[in-house]
């Protein structure tokens, strides 16, 4: 595509896709950077898989339109498939190989020399903290390990582009870890990396996040820029009985909203100096003692909710 | 096509192979049990046919007659009958299936005319088992004339043959003992192998749907004729050994006469090897479970090998309509070439014609599952 500018690595344009009489995604337009991390982040059935395997070109759109590298992807989605790395959510190895023949298996299939598939391999094990496991089968490696696994396999051929739908779900923090910092170095050598996630920490190391309900792109900028734009200001409140605190506090004046956030509540309102002594009042009036109220910095959870009007995960 | 990656997919395929005991065990146990149960159980033969005997006269020269049936090893005397109605009661009891009756004035009545009837009664609730028994009393009867005819000869003092007397001189060729198991056998090899083979392929897409390893595989460079090629090799060698295997049975355990060439042999069964699994291959891009693919395998191949290409029954027998469909049963040309090979030592000059509709066969079904497997999801 001739119109894409050059520092555009992914473009799509009215992209829809239904099942049956459900409506997946609906004109999805996105412009991903070259080099940049770009989330799509929503809870489950916002549609991000879909548009996942849409851009690798395994599953066609109903409408729209898909540039990948320059490559027009519904005419010729094979193409890209040289350009692409796509890890599927579920774990889509050979069980039955061992780490070394998984590797050895995709290295051949995206004609990667012996020898750079050799030196990649041990630079990509040693960096997922794999290679004491090279001769285990994929079946008896743990899940983290085995998503770690599906990164390096799909790093294998070097692509420009990287596709990984939720890949740290159920994943232990220590890999987790790891799976980050492969990320960030690739990120460095100018790869651009697309890649799904519910997990909102996660969503906050990207540079650019897409946030996704119902099969639509709500808001999609930096998640500072999206912070923002978030309307109000945020309160935590911390207290013995969180649940209590949230039914007590929502629908109250000038709450905009209520989230409970573990331990605390997280509650977005018009005029922080106006409706901290308002609650405070509130809670001394029902008796309750212990509750502390503070201004609060926003996570993208808040400003997911903030924004959609849903939360990501139930 | 890239070669490095249809190497890839075999590599990776033969190792899968390997570690799935159960693949493993359809793909070598399953013949062997086959061969056992189709090899042994299915003959057309019928040896020691139960046959009661009502002996009215019982003398020497009556009981030489049975004895003459004992001897044929055709017929075993299940029961001595000294009544005429105990005939119906061993018949229903399953006692027998022919009763033979021989009058109390037979001796007299031959020594007189020259000729006396003895009666067979015969079970007909089995036709095909009937008919036989009838060939066989026939053959015996035709033997007891011949041995009656000598003596008279001797006794009137006659040297040599009967001047102008016709005889049948019948001459079997390719089958010589008629066994029925040299005819059998052949097609039993052709019948386990469309089976086994389409087993082979059936479930090796669909395992990877199940096992969810597909989307990613689908997501690289790899090309449907690639993944197909890839795909077939292994199994390829695993029909060939299954093939070897059966073959050898044929010749050395079930002693099937091989007259036929081993090269002849090789390529036709190599042929029909590619065209099994091939189909194997179709079914298996179509459906997407394992155990969807493998009863559809079941049922496709199971029923038109067993009844339609002729391995127990005559396609010449078949009302014509009926001989048409077979002409879409692949195992037919191979059941064909295969008897025609042990028993007649036919080449491939010979065999053109099967020959040929097993090549169109294998053209047509690779052409159709490289076109059938969609590097989509949708």
């Amino acid at each position: 595509m001739s119109a894409a500018a050059p520092d555009i690595t992914i473009l799509t344009q009215g992209l829809s896709r239904s099942f049956g009489t459900v409506a997946a995604i609906r004109k999805v337009d996105m412009a991903i950077l070259r080099g940049e991390i770009f989330g799509l982040v929503g809870p489950d059935g916002a549609g991000k898989t879909t548009i996942m395997r849409m851009l690798a070109g395994i599953l066609t759109p109903d409408a729209g339109a898909i540039s990948v590298d320059g490559i027009d992807v519904v005419r010729d989605a094979e193409s890209v498939k040289h350009h692409v790395s796509y890890m599927p959510q579920r774990f889509g190895l050979y069980e039955d190989l061992t780490v070394t023949e998984n590797l050895f298996f995709y290295g051949e299939l995206f004609g990667v020399s012996r020898r750079d598939r050799l030196a990649r391999s041990r630079e990509l094990l040693a960096a997922a903290g794999l290679l004491p496991f090279q001769d285990r089968l994929a079946s008896q490696l743990s899940g983290g390990m085995k998503q770690k696994l599906g990164l390096v396999c799909a790093l294998i051929h070097a692509p420009r582009i990287l596709l990984l739908d939720e890949p740290t779900t159920g994943v232990d923090p220590v890999s987790r870890r790891d799976f980050w910092a492969i990320l960030y170095s690739l990120r460095e050598s100018g790869v651009t990396i697309v890649l799904s996630t519910a997990y909102m920490d996660e969503a906050e190391r990207c540079s650019r996040l897409a946030l996704l309900h119902a099969g639509e792109i709500r808001h999609c900028d930096t998640p500072e820029r999206l912070k923002q734009a978030m309307p109000g200001a945020l309160l935590a409140v911390a207290g013995p009985d969180p649940r209590t605190l949230r039914t007590l506090i929502a629908g109250r004046p000038g709450v905009l909203g209520v989230l409970l956030m573990g331990d605390r509540v997280h509650v977005r309102v018009d005029d922080p100096a106006r409706r901290i002594p308002e609650l405070e009042a509130l809670f001394a009036g029902q008796g309750i003692t212990g509750a502390v109220i503070s201004s609060a910095d926003p996570g993208i959870e808040d400003v997911f909710v903030a924004l959609v009007g849903t939360q990501t995960a139930s | 096509m890239n070669i490095r990656r249809v190497f890839a997919m075999a590599y990776k395929e033969t190792l899968q192979i390997w570690r799935d005991p159960r693949s493993l065990a359809i793909a070598l146990l399953m013949p062997l049990m086959q061969m056992t149960l189709l090899g042994y159980g299915v003959s057309l033969d019928i040896k020691h046919v139960p046959v009661c005997v009502y002996d009215q006269e019982n003398n020497q020269q009556t009981r030489g007659i049975v004895e003459r049936l004992v001897s044929s090893g055709w017929f075993s005397i299940s029961r001595t009958l000294t009544r005429q109605t105990g005939i119906r009661r061993a018949m229903d009891r399953g006692e027998c299936i022919a009763a033979i009756v021989i009058p109390a004035n037979f001796s007299r009545e031959l020594a007189a005319t020259g000729s006396a009837p003895v009666q067979a009664i015969l079970d007909a609730t089995d036709v095909n088992t009937t008919n036989i028994a009838i060939g066989y009393l026939q053959g015996v009867v035709a033997q007891i004339n011949a041995a009656l005819d000598a003596q008279w000869a001797e006794a009137h003092g006659v040297k040599g043959s009967l001047a102008g007397q016709v005889e049948l001189a019948q001459s079997t060729w390719f089958n010589e003992t008629l066994d029925s198991r040299n005819f059998i056998i052949p097609g039993v090899v052709a019948v386990i192998l469309a089976l086994v083979g389409a087993q082979l392929t059936s479930l090796t897409i669909a395992r990877e749907w199940e096992r969810g390893t597909m989307e990613q595989l689908i997501s690289t460079p790899v090309t449907a004729l690639e993944v197909m090629l890839g795909k077939l090799v292994p199994y390829f060698a695993v029909g060939l050994i299954d093939a070897v295997f059966c073959l050898a049975s044929a010749a050395w355990w079930f002693r099937v006469p091989f007259r036929g060439n081993i090269i002849t042999l090789f390529v036709t069964t190599a042929l029909f090897i590619l065209v099994v699994l091939d189909i194997g291959y179709l079914i298996s891009v179509r459906i997407r479970s394992q155990l969807g693919a493998s009863q559809v395998a079941l049922l496709i191949t199971l029923l038109p090998t067993t009844l339609l290409s002729g391995y127990t029954f005559p396609i010449d027998q078949m009302p014509a309509p009926i001989r048409a469909l077979t002409l879409i049963v692949y195992p037919r040309y191979y059941v064909t070439i295969l008897r025609a090979i042990f028993l007649k030592g036919s080449g491939l000059a010979d065999l053109w014609a099967p020959s040929l509709g097993l090549l169109a066969y294998a053209v047509i079904v690779i052409w159709l599952a490289a076109r059938a497997f969609q590097k989509r999801l949708d």
